[in-house]
């Protein structure tokens, strides 16, 4: 790890000012960061810390929209009460994400910010049709995750927190990865009146919706529906551990455990 | 037996102080002075290094000095040599060239390290390995061992076609006529897959010069500290032996990997005197993964001749063994003598014949991992042993048991003389234990639904406590295989017993103790284990290979006997009675048929005042030594069965049941005998379903941590049922025979031959995936359909 400088700053506001100088990144819970900087990948000269900041915490009900403060843990988000009630393959997949000491520390708005094409909560967002809110404006998740690693966040823009429309229905399927148990393929899957999401994290390089599946969803909402539908290798990702193919199947069988779940 | 005694359960006393942190491992030594050394490594698996530049490193602030290999050149500190010496079947000796501390001339494998920067920190160090400029010529590189020997790479000029040698064992015409008269041949080619040891403890060294003695001192994480120091001392030229204290304190596990001498301890070692400053390194994990030498790595074809009914005529073995970059401390024997003298298996095959060839790739080093040969054996001889009952329609325990070696001593025709044994016994109580019957049953129950399940059985045998040094001399060893003890009793009648045995996970601290309680009827808290430090034990052997219960054991207990004996001399005095009266048990000293008696510490304490005996006729104190050179190998057997369920749509094995009978021989605590069982199986489960090496073509490691190389972990784990049979070994005389290895030398073949049972053929790789599976499974369904 090289040297940097270390803040704790207490607002949004304050934040934001310290990342317009120099090389600063944000510090959410680390688990992503911290390790790349100790491994020379990384090497800010700043970490602006964002656990002082009141306004990031906070899970909250408003109306039919579930609010989830961008710095709330892996851990908050699976035992939340409000969660578990609202939508509980929310929690069930923010509980299933890393380890516990993964858990203890990972926040969601780092998740996302960071999007990694094998991340969990991304297909959240994009399943259930997310709204993501930083401190200059809101993105929708179909705008949101654009590609491996990148995100629509601008230079020093802040999420503060994600919104959640309640589904009817919801169910994230997960094919752990062996070694890492990162998603090797998951896939979420929501019903919102006659609004279906299908969204895929793990076998491309960035999270994304699977419009036939949703069409053939969106007539009859059974795993039945979704025989004959697969999705195309040949965008997929290949690697040492599993290939395009693999994983072109997984999505089938992920996405129908899913749906059968929802 | 006493609660404390030989065959008690009793709580590993090492234990309160690892659980609480109290450990003391080579990391947490820490003296005055000390600096931290970095190692810049080759990035490239093939390179001529042309020049390193240090210039900009030696600007960093807080770095000290920048070594190379022309610096250990210079002080003619000699590189790591091979420590077995092989020889191929045309008689020439093998192709062994050196591994130098630091590169001189090439890097043979990403990880090779090629200078050390030390600084006043950590951080000073890292900075200033990574401010070196280090100008490669690459080559091309060469990293399966298939491709090795017809390869246009040659990684060392004196190993033409990166071949090390070509070896062969057993009798290849006798063998060629039973094929001849076979009715049945069942043919298999496999690859036993590379793994990385990964023990929870990194390497880490710790040297230390002190200008006052002109001596040095180096803690290291080693399973055999004074084989560490032979080696440093008489083959690499850092300090004559009375000049090098070698200190290997708490270790956190080695499998194998810490039996080594390694570069980074030996250039820690010798810098220390160079900047006049004690040297520190610790491995990270990425270290780890690119440093501590891995294991397995076979590529084999092999044939088994059956008569009609069954009976195995003859065995005929290929097998290509990839050594990695250079010969490692003991690697050249794995592959051979701790291979294909165990091709026999359980079962009485008349004829054998194995070949070897061991082979270079730009790959890290290959040597010893837990089970050493033996899993590579047994994973073949019972993969092959299955597939050919399979063929012939034969039960596969039926076709086991027809095959058994009975009669012992059993001489097989590849060097093993088997002693003592009952394979029937552990096969039909573990058949008892999984309900072999029912197994069909559960089979279909599977089915309903949607799964498929297999059984495999493992009928393994494994030559442990390692070894006769006349045996393995004659074979190629470049050192004996004894062990050592001293049994040092103080004045007040508690003891001290010094081992050559080193424990890094195994116990020793509780089970050594229990034999000495049992042996002179004082409480475990009486006994206090000394190991792992050069300057008290005066020479040891080490850990590995199953030996520290058969060997290291066997040591105590001479020195035990010898100490009783004096102890008795003395009592006789005391009681004054005549020697021959005087009886020990429970502790005590007895005048046979009366009541007089004189306990341990009573005598004790008269042997150090030496008031009531003739110090003429009987020298005062009460310590005594031992060597133990074991006359056999000893040899663990048993059955372990394995139930596998499929999911046929993901590929997913989950274990749904796992039965381990073992014949230890006598157990001196069955709790930890355990332990080492369900540890094994852990490990060989890793190897069957998870971990395995991966390196592309260019020889990158591409499973370099943990989130790419897949351990075990305790929920891809069923709760084992174990178990054991005993024959005691007839070899020592606590009739102990090992149980360090058997978990992971059992259980891959257990993994694949369910896995296989339940896909319905035989085309399967370890590590066994969820992907791997996947595609074999709908390769058999297609089968099922045609
Ligand atoms: C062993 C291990 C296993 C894991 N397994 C899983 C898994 O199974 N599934 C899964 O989804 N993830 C997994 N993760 C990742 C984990 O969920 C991380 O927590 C997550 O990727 C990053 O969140 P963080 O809070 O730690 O962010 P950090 O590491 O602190 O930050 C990550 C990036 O996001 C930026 N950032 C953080 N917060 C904000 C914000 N509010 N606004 C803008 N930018 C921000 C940071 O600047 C940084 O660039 C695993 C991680 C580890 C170490």
């Amino acid at each position: 790890m090289y040297e940097f400088a270390y803040h704790r700053p207490n607002s949004i506001r304050k934040a934001s000012s310290l990342s317009a100088s120099g090389e600063a990144k944000f510090l959410a819970g680390g688990q992503t960061l911290l390790p790349t900087m100790k491994q020379r990948l990384a090497s800010p000269d700043a970490l602006i810390d964002l656990a002082g900041i009141e306004a990031l915490q906070g899970i909250e009900l408003k109306g039919r929209t579930l609010h989830i403060g961008a710095m709330s843990r892996h851990a908050d988000v699976a035992s939340s009460a409000v969660v578990r009630e609202a939508i509980p393959a929310l929690a069930a997949l923010a509980g299933d994400i890393g380890d516990p000491h993964v858990r203890a520390m990972g926040t969601i708005g780092g998740s996302i910010a960071n999007n990694d094409p094998a991340a969990d909560y991304p297909a959240a967002c994009l399943g259930l049709g997310a709204t993501i809110v930083t401190n200059k404006r809101r993105i929708s998740a179909d705008d949101f995750f654009t590609d491996m690693f990148e995100t629509a966040l601008e230079e020093g823009e802040i999420i503060t927190k994600v919104l959640f429309p309640l589904p009817r229905r919801s169910a994230y399927a997960k094919f752990d990865n062996p070694a890492s148990r990162y998603a090797l393929v998951g896939v979420f899957v929501s019903k919102r009146g006659r609004d279906v999401r299908v969204a895929v994290t793990g076998a491309g390089p960035c999270v994304f919706r699977v419009a036939a599946m949703e069409d053939a969803l969106s007539k009859r909402f059974a795993a039945k529906s979704l025989d004959g539908i697969s999705v195309a290798a040949g965008d997929l990702n290949s690697d040492i551990h599993a290939s395009a193919d693999y994983r072109a199947h997984l999505v089938g069988v992920m996405a129908r455990r899913a749906v059968a779940a929802a | 037996m006493s609660n404390t005694g030989i065959g008690a359960r009793v709580a590993r006393l090492e234990d309160q102080r690892f659980i609480t942190g109290a450990g003391k491992y080579t990391d947490d030594v820490n003296v005055a002075g000390q600096t931290y050394a970095a190692f810049a490594r080759s990035e490239h698996a093939h390179a001529t290094v042309k020049s390193v530049d240090s210039k900009a490193a030696l600007a960093v602030p807080g770095v000290i000095a920048v070594f190379t290999g022309a610096d250990l050149e210079k002080d003619a500190i000699g590189p790591l040599p091979a420590g077995w010496m092989i020889h191929s079947k045309d008689g020439s000796p093998m192709n062994a060239p050196g591994h130098p501390c630091l590169v001189q001339g090439k890097a043979r494998y990403v990880g090779d390290p090629v200078a050390v920067v030390i600084g006043e920190s950590l951080a000073a160090a890292r900075a200033g390995a990574e401010a070196l400029a280090i100008d490669y010529d690459v080559h091309e590189a060469v990293t399966d061992p298939a491709k090795a020997r017809s390869s246009a790479t040659q990684l060392h000029d004196s190993a033409p076609k990166n071949t090390c040698y070509e070896w062969e064992l057993g009798d290849k015409a006798a063998t060629a006529a039973a094929f001849k008269s076979a009715k049945h041949v069942t043919k298999l080619s496999l690859s036993n897959n590379r793994l990385v040891p990964n023990p929870m403890e990194p390497r880490s060294a710790l040297g230390n010069y002190d200008a006052g003695t002109d001596s040095f001192t180096l803690y290291t994480t080693s399973q055999n500290p004074h084989v560490a120091r032979l080696v440093m001392s008489a083959f690499l030229n850092v300090a004559p032996e009375h000049k090098l204290r070698v200190i290997a304190p708490d270790v956190g596990g080695g499998f194998g990997s810490k039996i080594y001498v390694y570069p980074e301890e030996v250039v820690c070692t010798w810098a220390s005197k160079k900047v006049g400053r004690p040297i520190k390194w610790t491995a990270d994990r990425t270290e780890a993964f690119i440093t501590d030498a891995h294991g397995r790595d076979h590529v084999t074809n092999a044939e088994i001749a059956m008569d009609e009914r069954g009976k195995i005529l003859g065995l005929k073995v290929h097998t290509t063994a990839n050594l990695g970059g250079y010969p490692s401390l003991f690697a050249t024997c794995v592959p051979t003598y701790l291979y294909a003298t165990l091709l026999s298996g359980q079962y009485d095959i008349p004829a054998i014949y194995a070949e070897v060839d061991a082979v270079y790739t730009n790959t890290v080093p290959v040597d010893a991992y837990r089970g050493a040969g033996r899993p590579e054996a047994t994973f073949l001889v019972e993969r092959i042993v299955e597939i050919a009952s399979r063929e012939m329609g034969i039960d596969p325990a039926t076709f086991r048991k027809r095959n058994f070696i009975k009669k012992f001593p059993h001489q097989t025709p590849v060097i093993m003389n088997y002693d003592a044994g009952d394979y029937a016994a552990s096969l039909n109580k573990a058949c008892e234990l999984i309900d072999y019957k029912g197994f069909g049953k559960r089979r279909r129950e599977a089915a309903r639904r949607g799964k498929l399940r297999g059984i495999g059985f493992s009928c393994y045998i494994e030559a442990c406590g390692i070894a006769p040094s006349a045996a393995v001399g004659s074979l190629g060893a470049g050192v004996g295989l004894w062990e050592s003890a001293e049994v040092r009793v103080n004045p007040t009648g508690n003891v001290e017993i010094l081992t050559g045995s080193h424990s890094h996970g195994q116990g020793h601290e509780t089970t050594f103790a229990q034999l000495v309680s049992d042996r002179l009827g004082i409480g475990i808290d009486q006994v206090t284990i000394v190991h792992g430090d050069t300057d008290k034990v005066q020479f040891g052997m080490g850990t590995y290979g199953s030996r520290s219960g058969a060997v290291g054991m066997t040591a105590i207990s001479k020195a035990l006997d010898k100490v009783e004996a004096k102890a008795k001399k003395i009592a006789a005095h005391l009681l004054e009675a005549s020697e021959s009266d005087i009886e020990f048990k429970d502790g005590a000293f007895s005048v046979s048929g009366t009541d007089k008696k004189v306990t341990f510490p009573e005598v004790s304490l008269n042997a150090y005042v030496a008031h009531k005996f003739p110090s003429d006729e009987i020298e005062p104190g009460l310590k005594e030594g031992a060597f133990h050179d074991p006359s056999n190998f000893t040899f663990p057997a048993g059955c372990h069965i394995c139930e596998i369920e499929i999911d046929p749509e993901t590929g997913v094995c989950e274990i749904a049941d796992w039965v381990a009978v073992d014949d230890f021989g006598n157990v001196i605590n069955p709790m930890i005998v355990e332990g080492q069982v369900h540890g094994g199986i852990a490990q060989g489960v890793g190897q069957a379903l998870m971990e395995g090496v991966s390196y592309d073509s260019s020889g990158q490691l591409m499973t370099g941590s943990f989130m790419d190389y897949c351990m075990p972990r305790a929920d891809n784990l069923p709760s084992f049922k174990v178990d054991t049979t005993v024959t005691p070994c007839p070899s020592n005389p606590l009739g102990i025979k090992g149980c360090g290895e058997a978990g992971a030398i059992a259980s891959p073949p257990a993994v694949i031959n369910a896995i296989t049972d339940a896909i319905g053929h035989e085309n399967i790789t370890m590590p066994a995936t969820p992907q791997v599976v996947w595609q074999a499974a709908r390769q058999g369904a297609a089968r099922a359909a045609e």
